[in-house]
C-alpha cells in the first residue's frame, strides 16, 4: 500500500527530474506557438475588417462619384415674351381657352426667345438652325412655361425672364458626361451645340446651380432625365413610413409585451414564439405577394397607394420590432419586477412603471431598425405597384395614403432600368438621399438610446 | 406571548415535479423576529415567498395547503395578491432599489395603494419611512439623487423604507444582509431588531449567528421540511432533532 502510493510520484518525479523553476525571461516552445496562433488570428481579423471597410469604402467612393452631380443642375436663363398672338388669340383673357393651347404651342415662343438672346449677347451661333439652338432647352421647358401662363394669365404679353432646365446632355456635357468626342457619334447633340452652350456659359447664360428640383420634382418620363426628380418619390415613402409607424410600433410593443409578461408559457406561446421568428426570416417578397393578394385583390384597397405599401411594410417590419422588443424586456432584470411586485404593484403599473422606461431604448432602436428597414424595401412595393408614375404631387395626407406614388428604394430600380445615362446619375443620387435617411435614422436610433440609457 | 400573526398548515409546495416544500405548518408571531435557517436549496426562500403569494408570478410552481393571515386564507380566490402585498412587505437578497429617485422609491408604494393625499402628505411618509429605516440622515439632503446611487447598504435601508412606507404588517426578508459588508450587516441587524415592535418580522438567514443575534423564534428547514421550530435560544442550545444539532455545529450545510 505505502508502495503503490508513493510509485507514482516518484516516477514522476524521476522522469521530470526535481522540480526547477523555470526562467521567465525565456520563452518555452509551447507559449511561442500559442502566441503564433494567436498572432495568426489577429492577423485574419484585421484582413477580414480590411476587406470589409475597402468594400464599403469602394462602394460609397463609386456611388457619390456616380451620384453627387445629381445634385447640381445646369439652367438656362431667358428672357421670354409670353406672346398674345399665340397664347391669346382672341385677347379674351379666358382661362379656358387659354388651357387650349397645348405645350407644342409654346415651343415657337422659346425658340424665338433663344435666338433673340444670342443675338443680343453677340454670341457667334455656330451655324445652327434655330431648332437647333433651342434644344439646348430641356423638352420639359414648354410645359414650365405652359403652367407659368395658367397661373398668371395675366402676364400675358410681357417679358418674363425664366430659369429653364438645359436638356440631358448639355446638363452632361457641363457634369463631365458628355465630351465633344461623345457628341459627335450623338443623334441628340452635336459639337457645335456644345460649343454654343460653352459660349452661353461664357456670358452668364447658361450657369449650373444647386438642384432643389431633385428633391421637389416628381418622376420624369425617358426623354428627359434633367426634369426627373425625387419629390413624389419622397413624399411616399414618407407616408409609408407614418403607417408603418403608428401601425408597427404599437402592434409590436403590445404583442412583445403581453407574450413576455403577461402569457403564461405554454405550447401555443411556443408555437407563436417559432412563428415569429419564422416570420423575421421570410423574404420580403413573400410579404408583397401576400399584400397583392389581401390588401388589394381582397380588401379592394387601391394599387400603388402608400396605404398598401405601408400595410405590407407594416406586417415585414412587425417581426422585428417584436423579436427587438422582447428583448429589451427580457434584458430588464428580474430583481426590478419583484421589487415592484413586492411593494404591491400589479402586473400592469409593474411593467408601465417600471419594466418599460428601462427597455425603452432597446425598444426604439429596434424600432428605428424595423423602420429603416422598411424604408429601403423594394421588392414588396414592386409588386403592389409603387411605382407611380405621378404628374402632380399626391394629396396632403390623410387623402395622400390613397393617391398612387412611388416609393425612394422603387425609384431608384426604376431608374436604373431606363436608356439614358443620366438616369443613372439620378439613380445614385437617390441611393445617396436614401442612405442620408437611413443614417440619420440610425442616429437618432444611437441618440435615443445613449438619452434613455440608464443604470440599475 | 404574542398573537399569531400568520399561521401556516400543511403546506405544500411543487416546482413542477420538485416537490420543493413538504407538509410545514407553521405558526408566526406578531412583532416577534422569526428566522427560517438550513442548508441552501431547503426551500426557505420558497416558503417565504409564500407568505406574500410571490410564488404566484411563476408559472411552473404549485402551492396546497392553507395560510392564514390574521384568521383570513390568503390563497382563497377572493384575495388579490397585490392588496396581500401591500399587507405582507419583503425585502429580497440583492437590493433592488427602482433606477428613480430615492423619494421616488419610497413614495411608490404609498402612491399606487393612494395612502398619502398630497405632496405634503406624501413628504410625511417618506420621512417617517426612510427614518424608520435608519437612513433618513444620510440621505435628507438629496433624496432627488438616483436611488441606484447609494452605497450596498444604503441601497438596503432603502429597500426597507421603501417595504415600511406601504404600512405592511408583516415583513418578509429573504437574507437581506448576504450581500452587504460587516458594517452595513450590523446597521441592519439593529434596524431589524427596532422593526419588531411594529411588525411581525420573518428573516431568511443562512448566517447562524445572525438568526442568534436578531430572532426570538427559529424555524429550520431541512430538505423541504421543517425540522424544528421554537425559541431561539432553545435551538441553539438544546436542539431536540439530531439534524438541526448537526447543521447548527456545522457538520451539514
Ligand atoms: N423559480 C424556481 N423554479 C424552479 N425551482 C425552484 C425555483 N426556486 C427554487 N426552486 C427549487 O426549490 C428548492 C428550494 O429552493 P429555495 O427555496 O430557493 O431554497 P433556499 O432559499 O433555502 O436556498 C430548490 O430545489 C430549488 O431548486
Ligand atoms: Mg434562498
Amino acid at each position: 500500500m505505502t508502495v503503490n502510493s508513493q510509485s507514482p510520484t516518484s516516477s514522476s518525479q524521476g522522469q521530470a527530474g526535481p522540480r526547477k523553476s523555470r526562467s521567465l525571461l525565456a520563452v518555452d516552445a509551447h507559449t511561442k506557438r500559442r502566441n503564433a496562433s494567436e498572432a495568426r488570428f489577429q492577423f485574419m481579423g484585421k484582413l477580414a475588417v480590411g476587406i470589409g471597410i475597402l468594400a464599403l469604402v469602394g462602394l460609397l467612393a463609386s456611388i457619390l462619384a456616380n451620384g453627387l452631380s445629381s445634385f447640381r443642375q445646369t439652367y438656362v436663363t431667358v428672357d421670354i415674351f409670353l406672346d398674345p398672338a399665340k397664347l391669346d388669340k382672341d385677347g379674351s383673357g379666358d382661362l379656358a381657352k387659354i388651357a387650349k393651347v397645348t405645350t407644342f404651342g409654346y415651343k415657337p415662343l422659346i425658340k424665338r426667345a433663344m435666338a433673340a438672346a444670342i443675338a443680343e449677347h453677340g454670341i457667334d451661333d455656330q451655324g445652327l438652325k434655330a431648332k437647333k439652338i433651342a434644344a439646348l432647352i430641356s423638352p420639359q421647358a414648354p410645359a414650365t412655361l405652359r403652367n407659368y401662363v395658367l397661373a398668371h394669365p395675366d402676364q400675358i404679353g410681357k417679358t418674363v425672364a425664366f430659369n429653364l432646365l438645359a436638356s440631358g446632355r448639355i446638363d452632361g456635357y457641363f457634369k463631365g458626361r458628355v465630351t465633344m468626342d461623345s457628341a459627335k457619334l450623338d443623334r441628340n447633340i452635336s459639337p457645335e451645340q456644345l460649343r454654343l452652350a460653352d459660349e452661353m456659359h461664357r456670358v452668364g447664360l447658361l450657369e449650373t446651380r444647386f438642384n432643389w428640383a431633385f428633391f421637389t420634382a416628381p418622376d420624369a418620363s425617358d426623354t428627359r432625365p434633367e426634369a426627373a426628380g425625387l419629390g413624389v418619390a419622397i413624399l411616399g415613402s414618407a407616408y409609408m413610413m407614418i403607417v408603418v409607424l403608428l401601425l408597427a410600433l404599437p402592434l409590436g410593443v403590445a404583442a412583445s409585451i403581453y407574450l413576455e409578461e403577461f402569457s403564461k408559457q405554454n405550447f401555443l406561446t411556443d408555437l407563436i414564439e417559432v412563428n415569429i421568428s419564422n416570420l423575421a426570416a421570410v423574404p420580403s417578397i413573400v410579404f408583397g405577394i401576400l399584400g397583392l393578394a389581401v390588401f388589394i385583390n381582397f380588401a379592394g384597397l387601391p394599387k400603388s397607394a402608400p396605404i398598401v405599401g405601408g400595410l405590407v411594410l407594416t406586417l415585414m417590419t412587425l417581426p422585428t420590432i417584436i423579436i427587438a422588443t422582447r428583448a429589451a424586456l427580457k434584458a430588464v432584470p428580474p430583481s426590478i419586477r419583484e421589487a415592484a411586485l413586492g411593494v404591491g404593484a400589479s402586473k400592469m403599473q409593474t411593467v408601465f412603471h417600471h419594466v418599460l422606461p428601462l427597455a425603452m431604448p432597446g425598444i426604439l432602436t429596434g424600432a428605428i431598425i424595423g423602420l429603416a428597414q422598411a424604408l429601403g424595401e423594394s421588392a414588396p412595393l414592386l409588386l403592389i405597384g409603387m411605382v407611380a408614375f405621378v404628374r402632380e404631387y399626391p394629396a396632403a395626407p390623410p387623402e395622400g395614403f390613397f393617391d398612387p406614388a412611388a416609393a425612394l428604394p422603387v425609384q431608384i430600380y426604376n431608374w436604373t432600368t431606363r436608356g439614358d445615362p443620366a438616369f443613372v446619375e439620378r439613380a445614385s443620387g437617390a441611393i445617396i438621399v436614401l442612405l442620408a435617411f437611413l443614417l440619420t435614422m440610425n442616429i437618432v436610433a444611437i441618440i435615443l438610446r445613449r438619452r434613455f440609457e440608464r443604470r440599475w | 406571548m404574542n398573537d399569531i400573526k400568520v399561521s401556516a398548515r400543511d403546506v405544500q409546495v411543487w416546482y413542477a415535479d420538485n416537490h420543493a416544500i413538504k407538509d410545514v405548518s407553521v405558526e408566526i408571531e406578531d412583532k416577534t423576529v422569526t428566522a427560517f435557517i438550513g442548508p441552501s436549496g431547503c426551500g426557505k426562500s420558497t416558503f417565504l415567498r409564500c407568505i406574500n403569494r410571490m410564488n404566484d408570478t411563476i408559472d411552473i410552481c404549485r402551492v396546497e395547503g392553507d395560510i392564514l393571515l390574521d384568521g383570513e386564507d390568503i390563497y382563497d380566490p377572493q384575495v388579490d395578491p397585490v392588496q396581500l402585498r401591500a399587507k405582507v412587505g419583503m425585502v429580497f437578497q440583492k437590493p433592488n432599489p427602482f433606477p428613480k429617485s430615492i423619494y421616488d422609491n419610497v413614495a411608490y408604494g404609498p402612491r399606487i395603494h393612494g395612502l398619502a393625499s398630497g405632496r405634503s402628505e406624501l413628504d410625511a411618509v417618506v420621512e417617517k419611512s426612510l427614518r424608520r429605516a435608519a437612513l433618513w440622515d444620510e440621505v435628507k439632503d438629496r433624496l432627488n439623487a438616483s436611488g441606484t446611487g447609494l452605497s450596498g447598504g444604503q441601497q438596503q435601508r432603502l429597500c426597507i423604507a421603501r417595504a415600511v412606507a406601504t404600512e405592511p404588517e408583516v415583513l418578509l426578508m429573504d437574507e437581506p444582509a448576504s450581500a452587504l459588508d460587516p458594517i452595513a450587516t450590523a446597521q441592519i441587524e439593529e434596524l431589524i431588531d427596532e422593526l419588531r415592535e411594529k411588525f411581525a418580522v420573518v428573516i431568511v438567514t443562512h448566517s447562524m449567528q445572525q438568526a442568534a443575534r436578531v430572532s426570538q423564534k427559529t424555524a429550520f428547514f431541512h430538505l423541504g421540511n421543517l425540522v424544528e421550530y421554537g425559541e431561539t435560544s432553545q435551538i441553539f442550545t438544546n436542539p431536540v432533532d439530531p439534524r438541526t444539532e448537526s447543521y447548527i455545529t456545522g457538520r451539514i450545510g
